[in-house]
């Protein structure tokens, strides 16, 4: 396990539905690993993962990333008319840089919005909202992690 | 005997506006019809002219697809095209239209769009979220929807890494804001009209930092229509032709999060591909109809059509070419940022464009204005549509 599972208690935001290639993810994030796709053929990296490699067409393969990664954006939404987002407001939208180099939207939390830049080391953790489906969020790296 | 070419060259003949800001007697169908009589008014061409239909779809369900829209209207086509790339659908329709007319597949074309947006959903499409609360999500959307990301924060990451990487201010953008306000005031149907200041938008509340609500369009009801044709058959028409110089498009992502890198849009490849089809260098382009979904939107698209350097689109706004009496004016009916935007703002695009250079834009109108873009952005930037428009027969 290389990123932190985390319980909750209910969940009332939407619900990825896994398909026949996302449920290696989905399940993936439930049981503790980030996974992004590499080609075999090609050596690239993608996510979100795919039946093929979106720049030679080959089958990818899955590859367990380390969890870390940077903000390369981000936007603090204030203003949401959707439940529950709504009650809250403000929270942090961010594109995270993994380390190994796709990009993926996330939260992050843990620190107040202030405290988010662009650049910023961040770290995966994951909270399980459905049996075998996991959903990934990101905090500031904190010493040694 | 020799007999000459006919001239294919594919030109606008007529254009049309339904009812906006707030039409709540007109539904989405409504629009796309009375779009449509005022645009063949306007051309002086009979209905049974038209052989070829496109639009988009989109609000209205299967009762505004294209198929349906056809039955609906009555068009008895040969060519159909039902291209949705959002916002920028008409200016790849345009692009599909000319190649159509061009090949002899039809020879009248008639492009339609018709929304209802305020008037069925308020204002909540920017700001209403993309997921439903417990709702399960299928597809490439499953990896955003549980974030809550809004409209406006998929902008909003883009001007972020703008301002992180070339040093843009919230300042630069908001000049954009202040010059469509200026040419919304000379537009009697346009949404606010009252003129505003740089301090206004940057005072106005942050909705997604670092985007304030006065850089963002408004929501309203509206429709248009197009009919194009060959120069050939505009000749003894109503009104003057609008040659279609170039047009080209191109899609870098769909969903926001697929981005490539957050500053770079498909106008950096089709802006400059329409622009040579058209021969025609940035600097002899008149005016710009540019998609202003939100300030962040039109840096974007000027960066990409080569009107200034990557990454010095803040300080080129900032000098003031965009505004009335400037060397390049900006959305000159006031703009989704200040008059109308029903959700895919480029047919607006297109039909202003027409105006300005039938010299039709009254107090708005650009002087000696004989080359126009068009620029449409689809989706959360995705799919670019760039249309170069002129007065004469290239």
């Amino acid at each position: 396990m290389t990123i932190e599972v985390r319980a909750v208690e209910t969940w009332t935001k939407p619900i990825p539905a896994p398909d026949p290639v996302s449920a290696a993810f989905w399940g993936a994030a439930a049981d503790g690993k980030l996974l992004i796709q590499r080609c075999p053929s090609c050596g690239s990296r993608q996510f979100y993962p795919r039946a093929m490699c979106t720049t030679c067409g080959t089958d990818p393969e899955w590859e367990e990333a380390s969890g870390r990664g940077t903000v390369y954006t981000f936007t603090v939404i204030r203003q949401q008319g959707a439940e529950p987002f709504k009650g809250e407001v403000p929270y942090v939208v961010a594109m995270i840089a993994l380390d190994e180099g796709p990009m993926m939207m996330g939260n992050v939390t843990g620190c107040p919005p202030e405290a988010v830049s662009v650049g910023l080391v961040v770290r995966a953790y994951s909270v399980e909202v459905e049996a075998g489906v996991g959903v990934v969020y990101w905090e500031p790296a904190r010493e040694g992690r | 005997m020799v007999f000459p070419m006919a001239d294919r060259t594919p030109v606008i003949v007529g254009i049309g506006l339904s009812d906006y800001p707030r039409s709540p007697h007109l539904d989405a169908i409504g629009h796309h019809s009375q779009a449509t009589q005022r645009a063949l008014l306007d051309s002086g061409m009979a209905k049974g002219d038209i052989d070829g239909y496109l639009s988009a779809g989109m609000g209205g369900g299967d009762s505004e697809s294209p198929v349906s829209m056809a039955e609906y209207l009555g068009v008895d086509h040969r060519y159909i095209d039902g291209t949705m790339t959002g916002g920028s659908s008409f200016e790849f329709h345009v692009q599909h239209a000319a190649a159509a007319i061009r090949q002899g597949l039809c020879d009248t074309v008639l492009v339609t769009y018709g929304s209802d947006f305020l008037s069925r959903m308020g204002r909540t499409l920017g700001t209403g979220g993309f997921g439903r609360e417990g709702q399960h999500v299928q597809g490439p959307a499953a990896y955003e929807a549980p974030y809550g990301n809004t409209l406006v924060g998929a902008y909003a990451m883009a001007a972020r890494r703008h301002m992180h990487e070339y040093g843009t201010t919230s300042e630069q953008l908001a000049e954009i804001a202040v010059g469509v306000r200026e040419y919304a005031g000379l537009n009697p149907n346009a949404m606010y009209r009252d003129p505003i200041s740089v301090e206004d938008v940057v005072n106005s509340r942050l909705v997604a930092d670092p985007l304030h609500k006065l850089d963002c369009c408004v929501i309203s009801d509206g429709g248009g229509a197009l009919i194009m044709t060959t120069a050939d058959r505009a000749r003894d028409l109503r009104q003057p032709a609008v040659y279609v110089l170039g047009a080209a498009g191109g899609q870098t992502h769909w969903h926001i999060s697929q981005m490539p890198d957050f500053t770079t849009t498909a106008a950096a490849t089709c802006g400059p591909a329409a622009l040579a089809e058209a021969g025609v260098t940035p600097d002899e382009v008149d005016t710009v109809q540019l998609y202003d979904s939100f300030t962040i939107t039109v840096l974007l698209l000027l960066e990409g059509l080569g009107f200034c350097p990557r990454g010095e689109g803040g300080a080129y706004i900032a000098e003031g070419h965009l505004r009335r009496g400037g060397d390049l004016p900006l959305n000159t009916d006031g703009g989704g940022l200040s008059s109308c935007h029903s959700g895919m703002r480029g047919m607006f695009l297109l039909i202003e464009a027409t105006r300005q250079l039938r010299g039709q834009a009254g107090p708005a109108q650009v002087p000696n204005c004989n080359i126009a873009v068009a620029c449409g952005s689809g989706g959360w930037l995705s799919c670019i549509g760039t249309v170069v428009l002129g007065r004469e027969h290239p």
